[in-house]
């Protein structure tokens, strides 16, 4: 079922079969220009999604997430970033293009969904008027005809009385019924990736579940590329098929989710993983993983990870581990993965007990 | 739950840029604001007197010097002046200069101001720099001294104290825009934008500017307030509309003079200039409750 619809979806269009990388991020690294010099805040990134595939991109604050989506988007600033690598839409090269290209390509082949729907939508204009402006601009639909497709798109979305919700204002709308609509402005124009930063970080919990459900039944029937951003790992369980670890702008691991958590192959995910509460466990305070991320201006020689790592040797703190493929199907950067895939290296985390 | 929760906590009021919000706001109008409403009420006629000013009085330049300075009669409301003219007719046709006048200063600091704003917050950067620094400097002169020092240099008359006040006006146009325009564009709203596709142009000027509305309305009847006291004051100085032509600034300068002999062309100069500047700005704080599509459910 899946195929058909995602058949129908580019018949008239591109030719494509499943399992072919929709987005292909090649090498990525992003500098920005700061007052201190030059900022890598990413570094050697790089990441496949196929058509109905969800990716999951997982890091804290300041891992380099973020800035790798808007880097997709070429949402950067010109002036202060410099973007170099690959990045592949359908086999269309992205970095480099010119704005006015981009933007043709933005809303129209690749969408975002923002973190915060409380200030993502302009509070001036009706929930209906702001879809409806996308399809017109991209489009050139009259607007009684992009109201009427915003209507089926709130509907879509699982908005309940899509007719009411096109003639509301944001601050009308409750913060989950926001991010629908911001989800269906996205979906406006049918793109074939979609990004979601951190999409239900604001929303409560029982709010998160439902968007998640919206967000995977998307997927599915319109055969997108979902790359989604979070630090939540429960999110990237309950959603990807695939999770990219991201620690100081370089990919630490890179695994399908079933695996990734249960036998890490990197100590920066094993820590994550650990310090993940579980309800069977009966400890008073959950492990950590000591210390803060790097600052971007001024990472540790060798692996960044190193400062932080419970098996660090001397070796890791002088050269940088290389992205290798662990077990066929999983990457790893870890001078030491061979033992922890081997399960010959123990790991024990610093706190409280 | 408080899903309802206030997205912008810190920001002005945001106002509403559809033709039919606007058209709403002012139908169901200003009436559960009492200030708004008095300032309503003294501004109606104040219109009317700068639009059909032949509707309420006659010539005030005629002359009749067998009866100046007058007390108020029936023939004479407000009594007359020094070469006996008609007090309350000059009043009446004083207010358009005033007041047209300082409206125009408003129009031309905005006409200037708003863009340099708009176009200084969202880039930032250099750009942001230059005209910042320029308006600064601009700022520094006092309004009236700049005003002086441009009739000086280009003769008196209303038309060029008007300019010279409109100019001297963009800098608080200009800072008040971009300081909005700095807090909404780092809003999420504005990424939106950009992630359709939308560009720069586009987003200024259909996802900003309304959003400045609210703002700058309330700055502009500041400003207007302000520029009707200045105006006032340079043709004090004779420097704006000139004799025999009345002017609310001048009539206070002349019946300065014989104040103590018949003190009511003075007071009703002074007054009209009074009610006007706070007509304009109770009316300018009702409507910014209006165009607040937040406070207006309220």
């Amino acid at each position: 079922m899946t195929a058909t619809r995602a058949g129908r979806r580019v018949a008239g269009g591109r030719h494509r079969t499943a399992g072919d990388a929709l987005l292909a991020v090649r090498d990525l690294e992003v500098e920005f220009r700061t007052s201190a010099g030059p900022v890598r805040a990413v570094n050697g990134v790089s990441l496949e999604i196929a058509a109905g595939e969800t990716v999951g991109l997982v890091g804290e604050s300041g891992s380099g997430k973020s800035v790798t989506s808007r880097a997709i988007m070429g949402l950067l600033p010109p002036r202060t970033s410099r973007v170099r690598g690959s990045i592949l839409l359908d086999g269309d090269e992205l970095v480099g293009i010119s704005e006015k290209r981009y933007r043709k390509i933005r809303g129209e082949r690749i969408a975002m969904v923002f973190q915060d729907p409380l200030t993502a939508l302009n509070p001036l204009y009706r929930a209906g008027e702001q879809v409806a402006e996308a399809l017109r601009f991209h489009f050139g639909m009259g607007q009684s005809e992009a109201l009427r497709r915003a209507r089926d798109l709130f509907a879509d979305v699982g908005l309940p009385d899509p007719d009411a919700v096109v003639r509301q204002y944001p601050h009308e709308l409750s913060g989950g019924m926001r991010q629908r609509v911001m989800i269906a402005m996205a979906l406006a124009c049918e793109p074939e990736v979609l990004i979601a930063d951190e999409p239900t970080t604001a929303l409560d919990v029982t709010i998160q579940a439902q968007i998640l459900e919206l967000l995977r039944d998307l997927v599915r029937d319109r055969g997108m590329a979902l790359l989604l951003i979070t630090h939540d790992l429960g999110v990237v369980r309950e959603l990807c098929e695939r999770a990219i670890v991201l620690y100081a702008g370089r990919i630490a691991e890179q695994a399908p989710v079933e695996s990734l958590f249960v036998a890490p192959h990197h100590p920066y995910t094993a820590g994550l993983a650990a310090s993940n509460p579980q309800i069977s466990s009966r400890r008073a305070r959950l492990p950590q993983i000591a210390g803060g991320p790097p600052n971007p201006a001024n990472v540790p020689p060798g692996c960044p990870f190193s400062p932080r790592c419970p098996a660090a040797l001397d070796r890791c703190r002088a050269e940088v581990p290389p992205l290798l493929e662990t077990v066929p199907g999983r990457l790893a950067a870890c001078h030491r993965s061979d033992e922890l895939v081997a399960g010959t290296l123990v790991l024990s985390w610093e706190g409280p007990t | 739950m408080t899903l309802e929760l206030n997205p912008t906590p810190n920001l002005p009021p945001v106002a509403a840029s559809q033709a039919a919000v606007l058209r709403r706001a002012l139908r169901s109008p200003l009436a559960r604001n009492r200030a708004a409403l008095v300032g309503l009420v003294i501004l109606v006629p104040l219109l009317v007197m700068v639009f059909f000013p032949a509707l309420l009085a006659g010539d005030p330049n005629v002359q009749d010097l067998s009866a100046s300075l007058q007390p108020p009669s029936a023939e004479h409301i407000l009594g007359t002046d020094k070469l006996g003219r008609d007090v309350w007719a000059r009043i009446v046709y004083g207010a358009r200069p005033t007041l047209l006048g300082a409206f125009v200063v408003v129009v031309i600091s905005g006409v200037i101001g708003i863009p340099l704003g708009l176009v200084a917050g969202f880039y930032g950067g250099r750009l942001d720099f230059a005209i910042m620094r320029v308006l600064d400097a601009l700022l520094a002169f006092p309004a009236l001294l700049l005003a002086i020092l441009v009739v000086a240099t280009f003769g008196s008359g209303l038309g060029t104290v008007v300019v010279a006040l409109g100019i001297i006006y963009v800098p608080a146009m200009a800072r008040l825009v971009r300081s909005v325009t700095l807090v909404h564009s780092r809003l999420a709203y504005v990424d939106a934008g950009r992630a359709l596709g939308f560009s720069d142009r586009r987003i200024m000027l259909r996802h900003i500017l309304p959003n400045l509305v609210a703002a700058v309305v309330v700055q502009s009847t500041i400003d207007l307030a302000y520029a009707i006291l200045d105006i006032a004051a340079l043709s004090f100085l004779g420097l704006g509309q000139q004799p025999p032509d009345p002017d609310w600034g001048s009539m206070l300068a002349d019946a300065r003079s014989y104040l103590l002999q018949n003190p009511w062309p003075a007071m009703s100069a002074g007054i009209a200039i009074a009610l006007a500047v706070v007509s304009v700005n109770l009316v300018g704080d009702g409507l910014r409750s209006q165009l607040d599509p937040r406070e207006r459910e309220r």
